[in-house]
């Protein structure tokens, strides 16, 4: 394809009132050595021969700083599974991204660190599955997973690349917040992410063991709007509420279509991370079309673009420019329609249902966890 | 109100911080952990002069020499503007 049919798009879509992206989430793998019951992949994984290779991901690399993408998040699963992930680095700096890791750790040792900073790696954002071995290991259902990344959470300090520690928070763990923000202050972070699991991928079969209660909700809350305030200038905390305990939706993704995409192991490209749970949507892959032509033409793109699929109470309502009328995703999953109002918003005729499921998941003392599994070879 | 800078100190660009001409939306960024700050062109001035090794001080006079602005104006400004940045982690001082 040559640069004038790249110029083209752009202009149809800016015609169109389609900004360009800002952020891309590469999915290198779904391959982990954790099994987090949590986990933000999607149920059916991609399998390891369908990953796209390293030339296929440098051409896309290439394409999304050309399509107006700056931040390049690299994530997974792990992407420290990826054998070629240094180079991977260095393709995604030289076509002029920024370009953030997100991993567990686990894969990456004090040489791998020191070749990512070689190779220009700017931020890592390193998870937290729980502040004790006894937490984070049976959470992440990898026994020793903690005592290593506190290692590399050390190798990482000691290069100085700025870091972001991720503490996703459930009920099981939630009680250990303060000292959550406490190490991300030991490890010189400068940003700490406190978010409560969203229930979509692997975590729909966990609500009953990982919900957190209303009580819980509120006060970590609480506890992040002291910390915030406490720790000014010293640590940024970006938080992710309790949505089902919620009144409003979220502005998922900062809407569909008009922030951020996501590219699969296997090159499919995405609108969020979820969005295969909506069998309505095709999807493009990166192998056949360009990311310009998926990203402005793509019907799965522009399917929740802009509000002419709204329905009612959304279609009237004054916050629609605000939250989209919430994750499309979870439309779909709790009410059954990818074009209604996500039932967390208070003005859902699901609302007070739902609101009231979340208690009752809050109340399974002895649910287990159902962990997610590996994908296929 | 936000707080401005001493003159003493010595603003500092850290690692993981850098300036990125957007060449899409043609304007001047600040590329930061998970952020991406658009910058005016005030702001791309104000940056621009920070080497990591003048004060806060000099940057404000050279500034308001450069653009034949009141000094007090000029460093009442760029100090908000830069506490506002290390409020976000995005910008330090030695």
């Amino acid at each position: 394809m040559d640069g004038s049919e790249v110029r083209d798009w752009r202009a149809e879509g800016k015609a169109n009132g389609i900004p360009a992206p800002i952020a891309m989430l590469a999915e290198l793998t779904h391959r982990c050595p954790l099994s987090c019951p949590y986990c933000s992949n999607p149920v059916e994984l991609a399998r390891k021969s369908l990953e796209l290779d390293t030339s296929d991901w440098v051409r896309v690399f290439q394409q999304a700083a050309e399509l107006g993408v700056l931040q390049l998040h690299l994530s997974g699963g792990e992407p420290a599974a990826r054998r070629d992930l240094v180079d991977l680095v260095k393709a995604a700096r030289d076509a002029g991204l920024y370009t953030n890791l997100i991993t567990s750790g686990i894969g990456l040792t004090e040489r791998r660190l020191q070749e990512l900073d070689a190779a220009g790696l700017d931020h890592i954002q390193l998870s937290l599955q729980g502040t004790d071995a006894d937490m984070a290991d049976r959470i992440g259902g990898y026994k020793g997973g903690f005592q290593r990344k506190m290692q590399v959470a050390e190798w990482i300090k000691d290069i100085g690349f700025p870091l972001t520690l991720n503490a996703v928070v459930h009920r099981q763990n939630l009680h250990q917040l303060p000292r959550a923000i406490e190490m991300a202050l030991e490890m010189n972070a400068r940003r700490i992410e406190v978010a409560i699991v969203q229930f979509h991928g692997w975590a729909m079969s966990n609500r009953d063991a990982l919900m957190p209660t209303k009580e819980q909700a509120q006060e970590a809350s609480r506890v992040v709007a002291e910390a915030r305030d406490r720790l000014k200038g010293q640590l940024v905390l970006d938080y992710v509420p309790a949505d089902y305990h919620a009144d409003y939706p979220k502005r998922c993704m900062g809407g569909w279509g008009t922030t951020g995409l996501n590219v699969a192991p296997d090159g499919e490209v995405l609108p969020c991370h979820a969005a295969q749970t909506i069998k309505s949507l095709k999807f493009d892959n990166v192998r056949t079309k360009s990311l310009s032509e998926i990203w402005y033409r793509g019907s799965a793109f522009n399917a929740y673009r802009g509000d002419d699929w709204m329905q009612e109470p959304c279609r009237s309502c004054d916050r629609k420019k605000l939250d989209f009328g919430g994750c499309r995703c979870q439309a779909m999953a709790l009410a059954g329609d990818p074009n209604a109002t996500d039932p967390v918003c208070v003005k859902s005729p699901l609302h007070a249902e739902l609101q009231k499921r979340a208690v009752a998941f809050s109340h399974h003392d002895n649910a287990e966890l159902t962990y997610r599994q590996q994908p296929p070879a | 109100m936000t707080d401005g800078l001493s003159p003493d100190v010595i603003p500092v660009i850290p690692r993981g911080v850098r300036l990125h001409w957007d060449h899409v939306r043609e304007k001047w960024v600040l590329l930061a952990p998970e952020r991406a700050v658009a910058l005016d062109p005030i702001g791309h001035a104000i940056m621009t002069e920070i080497d990591g090794a003048r004060s806060f001080g000099a940057i404000t006079t050279a500034l308001s020499e450069k653009y034949g602005a009141p000094h007090e104006q000029v460093a009442a400004d760029a100090g908000e503007f830069l506490r506002g940045l290390m409020n976000r982690r995005i910008l330090e001082v030695a």
